[in-house]
């Protein structure tokens, strides 16, 4: 049953694994596999036929929710009762970064984002820079634009899913950034200058997008910690992402004034 | 457990038992959350972790000794002040609740 479940979650497909962590010695460690299909499949079995039937449906609904529990139940999957106690560990596949623009500081996003266990894809519509070889790390280079793109791919956005607009060229950002908007993704940030963030802003107001759609853009984009570099870049946009996932504040930049790049203070020996 | 699937894949095909521990339960402040998964084989080797380092030695004791029939599967608490059942505590102050059983299903 291990096999079963390591391959699912090696291909990335949502699975579950329901187990007996509390309860009669003999049912200690019996254990559900479940693969919400379709069609719905579950291996294994918990010692009782109405609690597979019980902590199976659970197990799905925790799933699809990518939330994992210990539920408590009777010898016969009774509700209220805590006879036995079941760890249901959901395996859904890993969040979603998309990344529009293949420019330099793309490919240090794409490490980091990997690092932090994240399906990336890197889309440009200059086939010259969306490159495999340039974004080796990357799960995919698309050559499209990416309004188009989204179009294909949007409604498979998720809340925990992020689109990060590297681009910084109104040809590309604001249809990019318009599109983002019409999905369910969670965090969009999008990367430039307090003026070219400010320009941005105008042209978005111009094509109709209202200020409650302009407040979810994280723009400029990252976290304020005095990133200069690709690789600190990246640091601070990822940041910005953890905290965002986590309900957390902390500051970015878009909730500052001045310079994005100030003088770092030198730090010397006494 | 994604990130230790190639180290039980690799000793599982060298012929090597191996034990699962992972963790269910976290009280207060804990380094890890539900679902943290390590893997140790019979030789003692280990890959992935179930704590920032604190309990990961006890939890290789443990489960080395379900491996060798101690125990069928085994749920191990660890964190509590109570130093003569646990002696092995997190200096973050929290609890962790881990499950320790051979990979053979």
């Amino acid at each position: 049953m291990f096999d079963v479940l390591a391959a699912d979650i090696k291909a990335e497909r949502p699975v579950a694994l329901a187990e007996v962590i509390e309860g009669p010695a003999d049912a200690l460690g019996s254990k559900l596999v479940v693969r919400p299909g379709p069609p719905v499949e579950i291996l294994g079995s918990l010692g009782n036929p109405d609690l597979d039937r019980v902590a199976g449906r659970d197990a799905l609904g925790e799933l699809a929710a990518g939330i994992t529990v210990t539920r408590h139940y009777g010898l016969r999957g009774e509700a209220r009762e805590r006879a036995v106690s079941v760890f249901i560990e959901s395996f859904a596949p890993p969040p979603r970064m998309i990344i529009f623009g293949a420019v330099d500081f793309t490919a240090s996003l794409v490490k980091i984002a990997k690092v932090l266990g994240y399906r990336v894809t890197v889309c440009d519509a200059r086939p010259v820079f969306a490159t495999r070889a340039r974004f080796p790390q990357a799960d995919e280079v698309i050559v499209s634009w990416p309004d188009r793109y989204l179009g294909e791919v949007g409604a498979t956005l998720r809340p925990r899913d992020a689109v990060c607009v590297l681009t910084h060229d109104p040809k590309f950002d604001v249809p990019a950034i318009v599109s983002a908007l019409g999905t369910s993704v969670g965090y969009l940030g999008a990367m430039g200058s307090r003026r070219t963030t400010d320009e941005r802003t105008e042209r978005l107001r111009a094509v109709g997008v209202d200020e409650t759609s302009l407040a979810r853009i994280m723009a400029p984009i990252g976290l304020d910690i005095g990133a200069r570099t690709p690789e600190e870049t990246a640091v601070a946009i990822c940041g910005e992402i953890i905290a965002f996932r986590a309900g957390r504040r902390p500051p970015s930049l878009r909730d500052q004034e001045g310079p994005i790049h100030r003088d770092r203070v030198r730090v010397t020996e006494p | 457990m994604r990130e230790i699937l190639d180290d039980i894949e690799r000793w599982q095909a060298q012929g090597k038992r191996v034990a699962l521990a992972r963790v269910v339960a976290v009280e207060g402040s804990g380094p890890r959350l539900p679902g943290a998964a390590m893997a140790v084989s019979e030789d003692g080797e280990v890959a992935g972790s179930v704590s920032g380092g604190c309990v990961e030695g006890a939890v290789v004791t443990e489960a080395l000794g379900v491996l060798s029939g101690s125990a069928p599967a085994k749920l191990c608490t660890f964190g509590y002040s109570d130093d003569e059942a646990f002696a092995v505590g997190l200096t973050c102050g929290g609890i962790i609740s881990v499950f320790v059983e051979p990979l053979e299903w």
